[in-house]
């Protein structure tokens, strides 16, 4: 137990819990605005899962198309989010993107180019016109390798001028935040402790940014780290944030599925975007079948125009692999159930047919590499095995999209995946990485502006005395509950029952097994000290799990309709009414509520950047005759 | 399918630790990381490791096995024979944390202090143009991952601590290399501080560090050899000397 006396302290401006993309993004901005920054990373620095992000960063730059705009990109990102995103996230992010992505070059970013010498772009899923800034298949390394070496840049600047390279912006890696403290209804700060010794620490700032990504570790099957455990969901819920449409799991459709030690790890999205195709057991180039009426017009339904679209996009449909995540997950998961999968319970993806061998190598390195070596597989010759893994969670801390502070708690902010509303439903593949940046950014700023008028917020010793019992509790309990095995349970739990297909019977029984897991996990004892314990770490993590997941599936049981990244068996079918409304969970420090509200409703002018027949398929008579708000 | 496989790991501290042997099932393409997962789970509970992606993407389980610097991730355990115990221990170029964490703050240290990118004054966003070829130079060195292990394996850290001062290391040198290479950095005498401040001139180009890299990059024969080529043909330059010799003479 630490004492007030002996505990270590740091006071900064604006405490940033997370480095990935977002949480770098957010530190840049607000260092450069003038303030004091403490970097809090889980991991060693330049570890975040940002790194895995494969594909590329979508902006709408026309580098490569010059019919791509702002406009075109807003359009596609409200699709692929069946129209139930933050229409103004969804703005904000389309027109800003380009900026960003030019910034990071500025600062060093090397992409990929075009024969003219521009940043080139390549094709992904919903994007309508070749759209990602990409650095071969390791694009989202290269942006945190860019950030690193900014905040480096940064902190030599201040090593000039303070004689201390560390004066203004720091990094503590290895570190888990477990309380968000508050004082007087405002953000005074933030309690955790050192992985590394165990030992805890407090972080005295009158604003924080939660940027900690995602939740994936919830589920079995997942492309996610180990760090996806919703630690940034859970510590804003408890610190009397809103969460907002956490149903919404995407299940990117292509995980490896063989051997089982690899199974769910990511298979990007590139490959298809380059001209893979998805293939059954019988051969049958299945995803013809799987075109949804709402996107008919803009997916050919044959090979051969699907063929030719990758010499002529002018004048064809985009191959239907290129669909939506969702909607190529569920036909994959469609075909497995009809025994149509491989002998490991997946389909086929093959490249090797139709790009030579070094085109390969060249645009898909690391899949060559990761299939080579993890499974034996050489992609330029044979068909890869694939199937849907939890790969990103659309909702998130519900937040103004201007300044990206969280609704109702003064101080705090969100960005990245951990933040809800961009995405509506479904992301679009590339849009990641630039939410990240343009929502980064904003959390930056929107932290240095409130610091700037709000001033410091002490932290009391009741705050800290009770985050500190928090942490010793799991020590002085003798012959509890294992983490690892709690986990494992809660994995199979959210697996089979508010997985990709699901059911109002199953929810419940979900909601039941997941109440009684949290029950026991109260008793998770812990074998060993302090110093660099896993088992201990997972209590935390494992309370984090808990939560977001009684917020999906009670969120799931509500919502009945299937949109976007959930599915109701029982509720086949979009329902417009369902459209206009968010689910918004809170914690009352017992269980999680969820109660609808309204969706704001989209201005004027970008619902005139629609046709009025595709808005049709998506809102209610009511709606389309309002013609937006105002 | 599971096999029993017999694992030897190295646990304990900085004040005291040793080899600790256990058995273990292990499962048809499973990797070294698994089988450690395993055993935490089951019979070692505090068992410290990093690890993240498990993919080879994040560089964070690196590790010695059976001697030699690893990903735990990326290693087979079939790639071992059927009856082949297996060991792992720690990174030995930097101090032991605990069991298989070792302390690889020298390598962040080293990061702040080679000077950072410089940008062109008068070039707006959006207004770089380059040509692929070009780029792609300092792209094979920025595809680094960190797993520190060219560090760790470099025996001018691994066998000297003396040398850390002076000594960046390879990862570094990669990192001074894409920089230098890059077509818009504005900074000069990268390679000449490369030589003086970073210690390039210690490393005698055994190429060890190539040999380990899990990204296959060529840091001896496309990064250190080159530089020191230049660093070379700068300190020696004929011309350059008598420019040299010039200015002394007119400053006189």
């Amino acid at each position: 137990m630490t004492s007030s006396v002996t505990l270590e302290r740091h006071k900064y401006d604006v405490l940033i819990i997370g480095a990935g993309g977002a949480g770098l993004r957010a530190a840049v901005e607000a260092r450069e605005a003038g303030l004091s920054v403490a970097i809090i990373c889980k991991s060693l620095f330049g570890k975040a899962h940002t790194v895995m992000a494969e594909g590329g960063a979508a902006a709408s730059m026309g580098n490569v198309n010059d019919n791509d705009s702002w406009m075109v990109h807003f359009r596609d990102t409200m699709r692929g989010g069946k129209f139930l995103n933050h229409y103004r996230m969804a703005e904000l992010h389309a027109k800003e993107a380009p900026d960003r992505i030019w910034e990071l070059e500025m600062w060093g970013a090397l992409f990929d180019r075009t024969k003219e010498g521009k940043i080139s772009q390549r094709n992904f899923g919903g994007h309508e016109y070749p759209r990602l800034a990409h650095v071969g298949d390791r694009t989202g390394l290269e942006i945190i390798r860019t950030m690193q070496q900014k905040i480096v840049q940064l902190q030599q600047k201040d090593g000039r001028e303070f004689g201390d390279m560390e004066a203004k912006i720091k990094v503590f890696a290895e570190c888990t935040i477990t309380e968000i403290l508050k004082e007087n209804g405002k953000i005074s700060g933030a309690y955790g402790y050192w992985r590394e010794s165990g030992a805890e620490v407090l972080f005295e700032a009158p604003a924080v940014v939660i940027a900690t990504g995602g939740v994936g570790k919830t589920f079995k099957i997942t492309s996610n780290s180990w760090e996806g455990t919703g630690d940034g969901h859970a510590l804003a819920l408890k610190a009397g944030a809103n969460l907002v449409d956490m149903e919404f799991l995407q299940f990117h459709p292509t995980g490896m599925v063989w051997p089982p030690s690899v199974r769910g790890i990511l298979v990007t999205e590139s490959v298809r975007g380059e001209g893979g195709i998805l293939t059954n057991s019988d051969g049958e180039r299945f995803m013809f079948k799987y075109i949804p009426d709402v996107f008919k017009d803009k997916y050919a339904d044959n090979e051969a125009e699907a063929d030719r679209w990758y010499e002529d996009q002018d004048n064809n449909r985009r191959p239907p692999e290129l669909l939506p995540r969702d909607e190529v997950a569920r036909a994959i998961n469609t075909e497995v159930k009809a025994g149509r999968g491989t002998e490991h319970g997946g389909v086929f993806l093959d490249v090797s047919k139709r790009i030579p061998a070094e085109v390969i190598k060249k645009r898909l390195p690391s899949m060559w590499h990761q299939f080579y070596e993890l499974a034996g597989v050489d992609i330029t010759k044979e068909a890869m095995e694939v199937g849907p893994t939890c790969h990103y969670v659309m909702g998130g801390v519900e937040v103004d999209p201007d300044s990206a502070a969280a609704i109702g708690v003064p101080g705090l902010f969100a960005a990245g995946e951990v933040a809800g509303g961009m995405h509506g439903s479904n992301r679009l593949g590339g849009n990641s990485l630039t939410d990240l940046l343009v929502f980064g950014r904003r959390a930056g700023a929107g932290a240095a502006e409130y610091v700037k008028s709000s001033g410091a917020n002490p932290v009391s010793d009741a705050a800290i005395k009770s985050a500190a019992d928090r942490i010793e509790a799991p020590f002085s309990r003798a012959g509890g509950e294992n983490s690892y095995s709690l986990h494992a349970e809660l994995q199979e739990v959210t697996h089979n029952l508010v997985g990709i297909i699901r059911t109002r019977v199953e929810i419940e029984k979900a909601i039941e097994m997941i109440a009684d897991i949290r029950t026991r996990s109260k008793n998770v004892a812990v074998s060993g000290g302090r110093k660099f314990n896993p088992g201990f770490h997972l209590a935390f993590d494992l309370d984090n799990m808990l939560l977001v997941a009684e917020s999906t599936a009670k969120s799931a049981l509500l919502r009945e309709e299937s949109r976007g990244g959930h599915t109701r068996e029982d509720f086949p079918g979009m329902n417009p009414t369902w459209r206009q409304l968010n689910q918004i969970a809170s914690f009352d420090g017992d269980k999680v509520n969820i109660k609808s509200q309204a969706l704001p409703a989209i201005r004027k002018e970008l619902f005139d950047l629609f046709d009025i027949h595709e808005l049709e398929k998506y809102m209610t008579p009511e709606e389309i005759a309002k013609g937006g708000s105002n | 399918m599971a096999r029993k496989l017999n694992l030897r790991i190295w646990r304990g501290d900085s004040t005291d630790g040793g080899l600790k042997d256990v058995q273990v099932d292990v499962n048809e393409g499973e990797v070294v990381l698994d089988v450690i997962h395993r055993v935490q789970a089951t019979q070692m509970g505090d068992l410290a490791v990093r690890w993240n992606c498990k993919a080879g993407k994040c560089g964070s389980c690196s590790m010695e096995i059976n001697g030699k610097p690893r990903l735990a991730c990326m290693t087979q355990v079939a790639s071992f024979g059927e009856d082949e115990t297996i060991t792992v221990t720690p990174l030995r170029a930097f101090p032991v944390i605990k069991d298989l964490v070792t302390d690889v703050s020298f390598n962040y240290k080293k990061a702040m202090e080679i000077p950072a990118y410089e940008p062109p004054k008068e070039l707006a966003p959006g207004e770089a143009r380059m040509e692929q070829i070009d780029v792609e130079r300092s792209q094979e060195f920025r595809k680094c991952i960190e797993c520190f292990l060219c560090q760790d394996t470099c025996h001018v850290i691994r066998d000297h601590e003396e040398n850390k001062k002076s000594f960046a290391g390879p990862r570094f040198f990669i990192r001074i290399a894409e920089l230098d290479m890059h077509p818009l950095d504005m900074l000069k005498n990268r390679k000449r501080t490369a030589q003086e401040e970073h210690g390039l001139g210690m490393c005698n180009i055994t190429k060890c560090c190539t040999e380990v890299c899990p990204e296959h990059i060529k840091i001896t024969d496309n990064a250190i050899i080159p530089m020191k080529e230049r660093v070379v043909d700068i300190k020696y330059d004929p011309a350059r000397m008598f420019a040299g010799l010039l200015k002394r003479e007119k400053r006189s």
